[in-house]
């Protein structure tokens, strides 16, 4: 409960705020974005299930905000981030899908 | 969308939140030992989820789906006022061919219409209509002979001593030139223009405009000098005539000839033109 109102607060403020993106974390910020957002429907799956930990939560998290980072940076390195930005959206919406899937099933049976 | 029917964690301590993907083999191990929750379990966990309890962790994976939220909306926002700094290199090369194809058509539309604005401003048809305007007050100054002019034409120097001109010859001698296209003529000291008269004095004397003519006495005329020059040797003409009556006419054709006399116009008395919207 508490995380999803953190997830409603966050969104307000960020819609008050409006904060300014720092142009050195611009590239990285979507991938982050979309890898946080797998981490939040993971838990959600997980809590569904019973499973869930928030230790875990949190450390996976932010694994996966700094891996998919190091995976835009590696890429933009190489001279293949656009490549690279897209394969990891397409692993990471696979994933949410799936997780959604699950929750879908848990809640509604089908 | 991928099913994956992975429920559950082996352990106690779950590994993930999100189920990693192993071989088939533990999938099965996994699953007989800890099912799929029922729908009423989950139902009851999603109940139990929206209880308050707050937990050290339970705030901490809060400020983190908080920050998500916030960076979320940070990304939305740079996302709608993306700029160019968005594009890579090859997208800013198309794009910068396309404003540079477009400013070249719009560079050349701006030209034309500039032109077709010039032309319906009239600064051109002003200028021609100037210039009109200039050559025909021109001509009009020296028909009406208010201007000195110069071009080639011929003199005919008359030496009559014996005063034998008559008011005809004057008259025709004139005719003559105009008829050769003379577009000036001096007799005399005399402008000839389209006012004036020959007559004749109280001694039998030839007047031109009122003045006597007194001998020698030169004609000048700016036109075609040969055509003027032929129109002078006419035979039974101005030359032939003169000759004939006993004074000495010479014709010098000439590349520039001077006439410097000039007539002073008079402002009409009576005559006013008509107005210009009642003129067909």
């Amino acid at each position: 409960m508490i995380p999803v109102l953190g997830l409603m607060v966050g969104i307000v403020l960020g819609l008050v705020v409006s904060p300014e993106v720092p142009s050195w974390l611009q590239p990285y910020l979507p991938i982050a974005v979309i890898a946080a957002l797998d981490a939040v429907f993971g838990a959600a799956r997980a809590s569904l299930e019973g499973i869930f930990n928030d230790r875990i939560f949190v450390i996976s998290f932010l694994s996966n905000v700094v891996v998919a980072a190091l995976i835009v940076f590696l890429g933009n390195q190489l001279g293949v981030g656009a490549q690279l930005s897209t394969g990891v959206v397409v692993v990471l919406g696979l994933r949410i899908f799936s997780n959604v899937a699950a929750i879908r099933r848990h809640l509604l049976g089908a | 969308m991928a099913d994956d029917p992975e429920p559950a964690p082996p352990d106690p301590a779950p590994p993930d939140q999100s189920p990693p993907t192993g071989r088939p083999g533990r999938r099965l191990s996994r699953l007989r030992r800890r099912p799929l929750p029922s729908r009423e379990e989950a139902r009851r966990r999603l109940r139990a989820f929206g209880r308050f309890h707050p937990t050290r962790g339970q705030l901490v994976a809060a400020l983190l789906t908080a920050s998500l939220g916030v960076a979320l909306v940070a990304q939305a926002r740079v996302t709608e006022e993306a700029g160019l700094q968005q594009l890579r290199e090859t997208e800013l090369v198309a794009l910068l061919d396309d404003v540079t194809t477009r400013a070249q058509e719009l560079g050349v539309e701006v030209a034309q219409l500039e032109d077709d604005r010039s032309r319906l401003l009239g600064a051109e048809g002003d200028e021609a209509a100037r210039e009109a305007a200039r050559q025909r007050l021109q001509s009009y100054q020296i028909l009406a002979g208010t201007v000195p002019v110069e071009g080639p034409g011929i003199t005919v120097l008359v030496q009559d001593e014996g005063g034998v001109i008559t008011q005809t010859m004057l008259l025709d001698g004139i005719q003559e030139l105009r008829d050769a296209g003379a577009e000036a003529i001096q007799v005399g000291t005399v402008r000839v223009v389209a006012s004036s008269y020959v007559g004749t004095g109280e001694q039998g004397e030839v007047l031109l405009d009122g003045q006597a003519l007194s001998t020698p006495y030169t004609i000048t005329a700016v036109g075609d000098a040969h055509t003027l020059a032929g129109a002078m040797a006419i035979p039974g003409g101005f030359s032939d005539s003169l000759r004939g009556a006993g004074a000495d006419v010479t014709v010098v054709e000439a590349d520039t000839v001077l006439i410097d006399a000039l007539h002073e116009p008079s402002e009409p008395r009576y005559a006013q033109p008509v107005p210009p919207t009642q003129a067909p």
